[in-house]
């Protein structure tokens, strides 16, 4: 017995738990796969809208553009409207900024809070930014507003993906 | 009647002493406020018992009517709430009761933490006592999403951001739990749901069976 080095119930040992270890992992792995989808999942890359905002209207002065645009949520598909403020800044670019407060999230305004005159204002915690969308130091946001990249589709602005910015 | 049916499963299964053990033994005098009554401070963690049962009886009972679907979710709240009869009481029971549940627990923490009651031999109930802590808060995180309305969708974005703040893994946390990179919708209240529902309930009750078999193997703490 002691020759064969393995001893039956060592045998039983390890042939149980090479099945029950079969046995678990045959049916965890697929639970685990299938809760871990939309990780895995491969977006395509996001094309542009194009907006009902002319560019030769668009003045040094942030104006709300609101666009629609089909949104797939897995099996939901709706119309989905979003937001940019759009200027030209002093040298004659195209600025295009992401609403979405990077604090927490709330929806930024130009210019509403008579407190803080040409700023973007965030209602939720008082964030502000300048109007090139830098954060003012001392409100609650932590980085600049996010970009749209947009380029011009028939002389209309057309945006795409939101890109955010490190510390300018 | 009562005891001859008593009797009848005794005899072949002998429950008796299985009873016993669970609950036939003295409650100490300093843990009894018939005794003095300042120990109504060793309630707290039965009353936070009392108010998880609530919970998922009221819950089940919620789970006839509720739809965790985007287009259906706020309707079946409104519905039951307002067109079914007690709707609001059921309803209410849950809302309240999802409060006072942390407020409960966070009283019996204190009680245990300022009475030195976690230290040897109880270190293990007490890290239980806190994973209990973290499913109960996500129990209430999870289930405030639910009746999607905009305070449910705005606080659940809030949330995913804070969680996206993770380091490291953050983004990817937020994906696993919300369904989608940027979406807050369709496949985050079905996620919600699934935890609030099945996951996390399954993994209160494993953790609260074993925070009660410590106490009756330790035994309460002593007076002090």
């Amino acid at each position: 017995m002691s020759k064969k080095g393995v001893t039956r119930r060592q045998f039983l040992n390890y042939t149980l738990t090479g099945v029950g270890g079969f046995m678990a992992s045959a049916t965890l792995l697929p639970m685990l796969r299938f809760a871990a989808d939309p990780l895995l999942q491969t977006k395509q890359e996001s094309d542009f809208v194009v907006t009902d905002k002319k560019i030769s209207e668009i003045t040094s002065e942030p104006v709300r553009v609101d666009f629609a645009y089909e949104q797939t949520d897995g099996w939901y598909s709706s119309t989905v409207t979003n937001t940019a403020w759009v200027y030209k800044n002093e040298k004659g670019e195209i600025v295009a900024l992401s609403p979405v407060c990077t604090h927490l999230g709330c929806m930024v305004d130009w210019n509403t809070n008579e407190k803080y005159p040409n700023k973007f204002y965030c209602p939720c915690h008082d964030g502000l930014y300048t109007k090139d969308g830098k954060n003012v130091e001392g409100t609650p946001p932590t980085r600049p507003l996010d970009v749209y990249t947009h380029k011009e589709v028939d002389g209309y602005l057309a945006l795409g993906k939101v890109k955010p910015r490190e510390e300018a | 009647m009562l005891n001859r049916i008593y009797n009848w499963v005794d005899e072949r299964l002998d429950i008796t002493p299985l009873w016993r053990d669970i609950a036939d033994h003295e409650v100490p005098e300093h843990v009894n406020p018939a005794h003095h009554f300042s120990a109504f401070v060793y309630c707290f963690g039965g009353l936070t018992f009392f108010i998880v049962v609530i919970q998922i009886l009221s819950g089940m009972f919620l789970a006839m009517y509720y739809v965790p679907d985007i287009e259906n979710a706020w309707q079946s709240v409104y519905y039951l709430q307002y067109e079914v009869a007690y709707g609001k009481i059921i309803r209410s029971m849950h809302h309240w009761g999802a409060s006072l549940a942390i407020v409960m627990m966070f009283l019996h923490m204190l009680r245990v933490f300022f009475q030195g009651a976690y230290k040897k031999p109880r270190e293990l109930n007490w890290i239980v006592g806190v994973l209990i802590f973290f499913v109960m808060l996500g129990l209430g995180l999870t289930g405030y999403l639910l009746p999607w309305d905009m305070k449910a969708l705005f606080a659940t974005k809030v949330t995913l951001n804070i969680i996206e703040s993770v380091p490291f893994i953050g983004e990817h946390l937020k994906v696993f739990i919300a369904g989608d990179s940027e979406i807050v919708g369709a496949q985050t209240i079905t996620r919600f749901f699934a935890i609030h529902v099945f996951f996390l309930p399954a993994a209160l009750l494993g953790l609260i069976a074993l925070h009660f078999i410590m106490i009756r193997k330790q035994g309460i703490s002593g007076p002090l």
